[in-house]
């Protein structure tokens, strides 16, 4: 974690966070996460991990902001002034946040090559892959073959989450067409 | 924003390059980054422009909210129907190896259906999801 590009998409990552607790304008929010997570998709870049990248910028910055911005037209632009008091959700926030930084002191060093994860199949996979799969994209020969059942279970979540809106919300049946 | 001139017209020529675009990321998932995840957020954001710029009842014009339903399951059926015919010729769930010839060539289709149905799937589920959060609005 010495890289200084890391650092400083991680700094301008917190301060991104910060900016979007303390504006009330709902829209300046949305593109506020819009820009986090195409800062966290630099970062996966920069961790080599595209394929991830990829992903969350397209799905992050791209259709969650959109999908953001719709639900803003039905609720309106601008946040309710808060009534309650800060100090005790402060409080646990700020608890549960030293217990995470506490738990992640255990955990093995970014591209770690003795960390448990690296030492089960990995190492397998990246032999194996090209003669068993022969397509020269790991990630997907592990996305799609070796790992075919989580996929599978991904897609089904997605699958889910569109029935879901479709009974919530109804798309193309009525009320559209006076 | 229907009537502005230039969105209409910027968006014409942006929509087939992000079609096109959304093609190659689904069918080069195998020699670059992507798949069928990405490729199907990226298609789903081509009609979701179109929806944006041209109006709601155009986009349904496109892709008909029966379309989309049918669509939405096909990507999963697509999916569970390589496993299940996997299944059927005698080897694993999913175990693309028996799918061709030789153990590879059942490995290369067996991923490339599989992230035809991923991306089927979450492009259909995508436009649909917005379709209904947009359409809310536009009825109000």
């Amino acid at each position: 974690m010495s890289d200084p590009i890391l650092i400083a998409l991680f700094a301008m990552m917190i301060l991104i966070a910060l900016a979007a607790i303390r504006l009330s304008d709902l829209f300046a929010v949305v593109i506020m996460f819009s820009i986090y997570s195409l800062l966290a998709a630099s970062m996966f870049v920069q961790m080599d991990a595209v394929d991830v990248a990829f992903t969350e910028a397209a799905v992050g910055a791209g259709i969650s902001t959109i999908l953001m911005l719709a639900t803003l037209v039905l609720t309106g632009r601008f946040e309710k002034p808060s009534t309650h008091k800060s100090l005790l959700p402060l409080t646990v926030v700020g608890l549960t946040g030293a217990v995470l930084v506490y738990g992640t002191l255990d955990m093995p060093l970014f591209g770690d090559p003795n960390s448990s994860v690296n030492l089960h199949v990995a190492d397998r996979y990246l032999e194996q892959s090209s003669t068993e799969i022969g397509i020269p994209n790991v990630v997907t020969s592990i996305l799609a073959s070796y790992r075919g059942y989580d996929t599978f279970g991904e897609l089904t979540v997605i699958f889910t989450a569109g029935i879901g809106v479709m009974a919530l919300l109804g798309i193309g049946v009525r009320g559209r067409r006076k | 924003m229907i009537n502005n001139p230039v969105l209409r017209v910027i968006a014409k020529i942006m929509i087939p390059l992000i079609l096109l675009f959304a093609l190659y990321v689904q069918f080069h998932g195998d020699y670059g980054p992507g798949g069928g995840f990405q490729a199907g957020v990226i298609f789903a954001a081509a009609l979701v422009l179109y929806a944006m710029v041209f109006g709601i009842e155009a986009a349904e014009r496109v892709i008909p909210a029966k379309v989309l339903k049918v669509l939405i399951a096909t990507g999963v059926l697509i999916y569970g129907g390589v496993g299940v015919y996997t299944l059927l010729l005698g080897s694993d769930f999913l175990d693309y190896n028996t799918l061709a010839h030789d153990p590879v060539h059942g490995q290369h289709l067996g991923i490339f259906l599989v992230e035809l149905g991923v991306g089927i799937t979450v492009a259909a589920v995508m436009i649909s999801i917005f379709l209904a959060f947009a359409g809310r609005g536009a009825r109000r």
